[in-house]
Formats: C-alpha cells, structure tokens, sequence
C-alpha cells in the first residue's frame, strides 16, 4: 500500500512532502494549544478559534477565487444554534433569554457535543439553500450577494428577540473549549480544508477559479463545485461559531459582522488567499501582532520616560502595519506556496 | 396620497444620499478597481473636522455654523486631504495589485483613520448641532417637508449636473472615462495616471464631504463609524448600478433609497424592524437577474 502511495507520488522524497510538512505544521498547533497557560490561556483559545473560521473561510475563498463577506453570518448561525442548545449553566435563566425557544428546548441544557452538531447542520443547511441561488454568480456580483446574505442575517438575528435576545446578549452558556480542545478543532479544520482542496472537487473549482471557460469545456459543472466549497465552508464556519460560544459563555449579535468579516478576511489574506498554509499564517501573523501591540499599551519605558500610548493607538498601529504589508507583500506572506497541496497524481494511460 | 408624496419624499432624498456616496465609490471604483471601504472613514472625517477634540458629549464647534463657507470650506479640505494622503501613501503603491489586495488596502486605511479619530477624539458620540434650523419642516398646503431634504435633494440634483457637465464635455471627464474604460490602453494615449487618479480622489473626497455635512445635519450625532452604512449601501449600488458606469451607479443608489424608504412606510408593523433584510434581499435578487448590474458597459463585459 505504501509502496503503492510513494509511486504515486513520485518517490520517497515527495512522499515527505505529502506526509511530513503537513504532520509537522499541525504538530506545532496541537502542541502550542497543550502548552498555553497563565496570560496567554484566553489568546490562544481565540486564536485556535479564528483559526477554525479562517481556514473555513479558505475553503470557500481561496478555492474558488470569490471573496466572501458572507461567512461570518454562518458563524453567527453556529454560534445561535450552539447556544439553544447547550444554555444555561443555570436552566432557570433560559426560558428568560430565549423565550421563542420551543419547549422541548426550554428546560434542557443538553451536552456541548449535540450544540456542535446542531451548529454544523444549520449552518450547512443554510449554506446550501443560499448556495444553489448565488453560486451562478461570478466575481464582483457574486461577493455582493454574499454580504447581502451578511446583512439579512444580521438585520434578523438583531432584531429576532426571542430567539437572540436581540440587541442585549446571551450569556451563562457552559463553558467547555480550553486552548487545547481549540487547537484539536484547528488541526481537524486544517485536515478537511487539506484532504478537500486536495480531491478532485477541490482540484476541479481551483481549475474553474484559474479559467472558467476552459474548465467548462473539460468538463466540469461551475456551480455544484462551487456549492460544494461553499457547504463544507459554512459548516466548518458555523462550528467555529459554536467554538465561540462555548468559549466565551456569552453572545452578542453585534461582534458578527462587519469587523469580524474584515479581521478575518484580512487575516487570510495578509497569509496569502489561495494557500491554506497561508491561511494558518495569517491567523498566526495578525494574532501576533496584536498580542505585541496589547502589551504596547499597557504602557513602556523608553530611556528614562514611562510612554502610555492613547487608547487607539493599537488599532492604529495595527492598520499602518496591514498597509504596509499590503504595499510590501501584496501576494500574502506565503504568496501561493502551500504545503498542504500536493503534486496532482498522474496516472500511466491505459 | 398624502402619506404617499411624504414617503416619495423621503425615498428621494434618501435615495440622493445614496446616490452621492456611489458616485463618490464608483468614480474610484470604475477606474482603480479600487473598492474604498475607507470611504465611509473620508464621511466620517469630514463631521470631525468640525470639532475641537475633548472629551466633552457636546462638542464645541471650530467655527460657528452660521458662517456657511467656512463650515463648507474645512469639511471640504479635511476630506479632500484625507484623501489625497490616503492615495499617496497607500493606494498608488497597490495600484497593480489584484482586488483582494485593494480591499484589505482600502479596509485597513479604513481602520486606521477610524482609530485615528478614536484617538483623537474618543470613541463616545458627540452631539454637534449643526445647521439644525433646517430640520424644522416646512408647510406646503398638507404636506409637511423638513428644509433639509429640499436641501439634499438640490444639492445632489446640481451636483449630477455639474458631475455630467464634468465627465462629458471636458477634457479631464474624458480622460477619466477612457481610464474606466481601460486604465493600460488610456494610458498609451497618453492620459497622465498619478493626475488623473488625483483627480478623481479630489473629486470622490469632495462628494463624501458634501454627504459628511447631509448626513452631519440629518443626525446631530457624530460618532467614529457613522459613515460605514452609507459606504456600504453605496458600494452596494455601484455594483447594482452596473461597475464601471456612473449613471449606473446613481441609479442604484437612488433605487436602493427609494426600496428603503417604501418599505419603511409600507411594511406592516410587526415587520417594519426587518426592512434591511428585504432590502438586501432585493438587491441578491437584482443581482441574480441582472449579474452585470442594471446599466451595462460593454469595456467591463467579460470576454468569453
């Protein structure tokens, strides 16, 4: 079998890169979400989450070339949906937030398992309702149509009181994600985005993304392969929410959208789009950054003066920083190189 | 009928707004490529300019409001600057980059002024009365009209006008148009790239400051992100309108102000609260019928 595997691939040295590279760069995350503790506990459980929504985000975007303002509204749908489920930590307290709930719902707490698989499946579904309506657009107008699904959610889930609480936010939801469990969820979204952009579903929409025209005429259908990326995305996406939820125990309609859309494209995109290595960089880059710049403002000693920056001056900084590196590196850090993708097979015709 | 030329009313005068803003999106756009989520930072901008930073809820004014000029005259050059500035330090060096680039460009200046302003001024709201005689309505027979929005809808009137005037029958309207067309091509012809860009960046920066002081009298209220809705409806009507093509782009934003406001005046109560999901319902379904935007400009058509 493995012998098999290695001639496929070309030999030893490139079945190194297949299985090596890869192992190693998820190794990394897995271990660093084992040793965070103290100071860093709740950054690197936000990173592993961002992490989960960027590479969900890659999947959809970088595959098939469409640049989404839509996804952070599966995200929210995940999050919503995990929640339903698994609130509260004091049962009295759910009827109270979330009034609209069915009954069923209203007097259970079930296991953050269930809230995982509920955020999977409504996101998923969701993707796939919208999906088959907007993924015969192309470019520009495809992306508009991705955040109109952005706005429509959000103008629902703002003003769908009994479901969301609103405008206020839900909170007193069980907290079960630490750095480690997060890291897990990253390395298995790492897994998919990998072993999807390297099947031939993935292969067949970089194909479409590359020349359109061509790839119809080779044969492949546009719009089943751009619906597939764009389910496996939300769905990968909406867990990412419910991550979130079971992270920080509380919800606000409000932190889905348009600055978390933008963080997280931007992060993506400082990586470099179209690769998945990219992706996990950026995450790292840009979490990076700001860990460095939060530390900035809480005050530093230059010579012989105490500087305390202004409130602000973080996001500032961390602005010019992304402009620079847009000018400096408009490809991305990693530009496309990718250790996740991997020599396409060639097969001797019969 | 009443509540009907009330309702036309408003959707005209919300629907210029829009207008405005795509113009000043699309004129970039068109040319560039360049879809500048900074714009509603360059609106934003434009209400701060007029204020003395503190930290006081009611901010204190650099000029009175009376004196009509100088208010017009520094919200103009802040925005104009801002954008300028902008393009010098940061889009001209992206101008070869693909749209993903551009976008994350726009969004981090974007950003940037927006904490720029934070840092300034803080992140609270401030009330800033600004020419708030003009909200008092005016009585036509039945029909009660708030100043402003006769205002509003004259000033954007005379500004398409001057606009139209502008791209058509002058020189640089016509460079500006063949750079829409086809940047690289214009260019052999002999269109300078760094003026013409400038030019429009003058002319995008003085639309956003005519919305910033609209918007600034509408509101009474600035606050540092006041100007991201309106950046967002109005790219949404560029590409709506048709990219590439400014009377597509005023189209749009008229049409999506003229969706808001009706529905905003017709849907049933209970629902009224959901009129943005409508609205963005019916520009997915726009786009779905018409992928390539109302007006269509055959320099922007994908050749297949």
């Amino acid at each position: 079998m493995t012998a098999g595997v290695c001639a496929w691939y070309g030999g030893w040295r490139d079945m190194t890169r297949v299985a090596v590279a890869p192992a190693l760069v998820l190794a990394c995350i897995v271990g660093l979400g084992l040793v965070a503790g103290g100071s860093l506990t709740e950054t690197v459980t936000e990173m592993m989450v961002r992490m989960v929504v960027v590479v969900g985000l890659y999947i959809f975007v970088g595959n098939s070339g469409i640049i989404s303002f839509g996804h952070i509204s599966f995200m929210a749908i995940g999050a919503y949906a995990a929640a339903w489920l698994t609130c509260c930590t004091l049962p009295m307290v759910k009827p109270l937030y979330l009034p609209g709930l069915p009954e069923w719902l209203q007097n259970t707490a079930e296991p953050f398992w269930t809230g995982l698989a509920a955020a999977a499946i409504l996101s998923g579904v969701v993707a796939a309702a919208i999906g088959l309506a907007i993924m015969r657009l192309s470019g520009i107008a495809a992306s508009i149509a991705t955040f109109g699904i952005l706005a429509v959610e959000f103008n629902i889930y703002s003003n769908w009181d009994s479901m969301t609480a609103g405008t206020s936010s839900v909170s007193n939801i069980p907290i079960s994600i630490d750095p480690f469990s997060a890291s897990l969820f990253a390395a298995a979204a790492i897994l998919i985005a990998a072993v999807y952009q390297n099947s031939r579903f993935g292969v067949a929409l970089r194909a479409v993304r590359d020349d359109a025209v061509a790839s119809k005429a080779a044969g492949i259908r546009v719009v089943p392969s751009r619906l597939i990326a764009f389910v496996l995305s939300a769905i990968i996406v909406g867990v990412g929410g419910a991550l979130q939820s079971g992270f920080l125990g509380t919800l606000t309609v409000d932190t889905f959208y348009f600055q978390l859309t933008f963080l997280t494209l931007g992060m993506l995109i400082v990586g470099g789009i179209s690769s998945l290595t990219g992706a996990i960089a950026g995450v790292l880059l840009i979490t990076g950054v700001t860990v460095g710049l939060r530390a900035l403002e809480t005050g530093f000693v230059l010579g012989t003066i105490k500087i305390r920056p202004p409130s602000g001056f973080q996001e500032v900084t961390l602005g010019v920083a992304m402009v620079l590196f847009m000018i400096l590196r408009p490809a991305g850090a990693t530009k496309s190189f990718d250790v996740f993708r991997f020599p396409i097979p060639h097969r001797k015709l019969k | 009928m009443i509540l009907f030329a009330q309702t036309l009313l408003d959707a005209l005068s919300l629907g210029s707004l829009y207008a405005l803003v795509a113009l000043g999106i699309g004129l970039i756009f068109g040319m560039l490529r360049l879809v500048n989520f900074a714009y509603g930072d360059f609106i934003t901008v434009g209400a701060y300019s007029l204020i003395i930073p503190s930290t006081a809820a009611t901010a204190t004014m650099i000029v009175e409001s009376a004196h009509v000029g100088a208010v017009v005259f520094i919200v103009c050059t802040a925005v104009v600057v801002v954008a300028l500035v902008s393009e010098l330090l940061a889009f001209r060096h992206v101008r070869q980059a693909k749209p993903a680039t551009l976008m994350v460009t726009s969004f981090a200046v974007g950003y940037t002024i927006q904490n720029a302003i934070i840092m300034i001024y803080t992140s609270r709201p401030k009330s800033l009365g600004l020419w708030s005689e003009l909200l008092t309505p005016l009585d036509f027979g039945p029909l009660r009209v708030p100043a402003l929005q006769i205002v509003t809808i004259l000033t954007t009137s005379i500004l398409l006008l001057a606009m139209t005037f502008l791209v058509r029958r002058t020189r640089y309207g016509v460079q500006m148009r063949a750079a829409a067309a086809d940047f690289d091509m214009a260019r052999y012809l002999g269109v300078r790239a760094g003026s013409i860009i400038g030019l429009a960046f003058i002319m995008s920066g003085l639309l956003a400051a005519v919305v910033s002081l609209l918007v600034e009298t509408q509101i009474g209220v600035v606050s540092p992100n006041m100007g991201v809705n309106l950046m967002l409806f109005g790219f949404v009507s560029v590409v709506i309108g048709g990219i590439g093509s400014l009377s597509g782009a005023v189209l749009g934003g008229l049409l999506i102000g003229f969706a808001s406001a009706l529905l905003q005046a017709y849907l049933p109560d209970g629902v009224r609260a959901f009129r943005d999901a409508f609205v963005f319902g019916l520009i997915i379904l726009t786009l779905l019928l018409k992928p390539a935007g109302l007006v269509r400009v055959t320099a922007t058509k994908e050749r297949i």
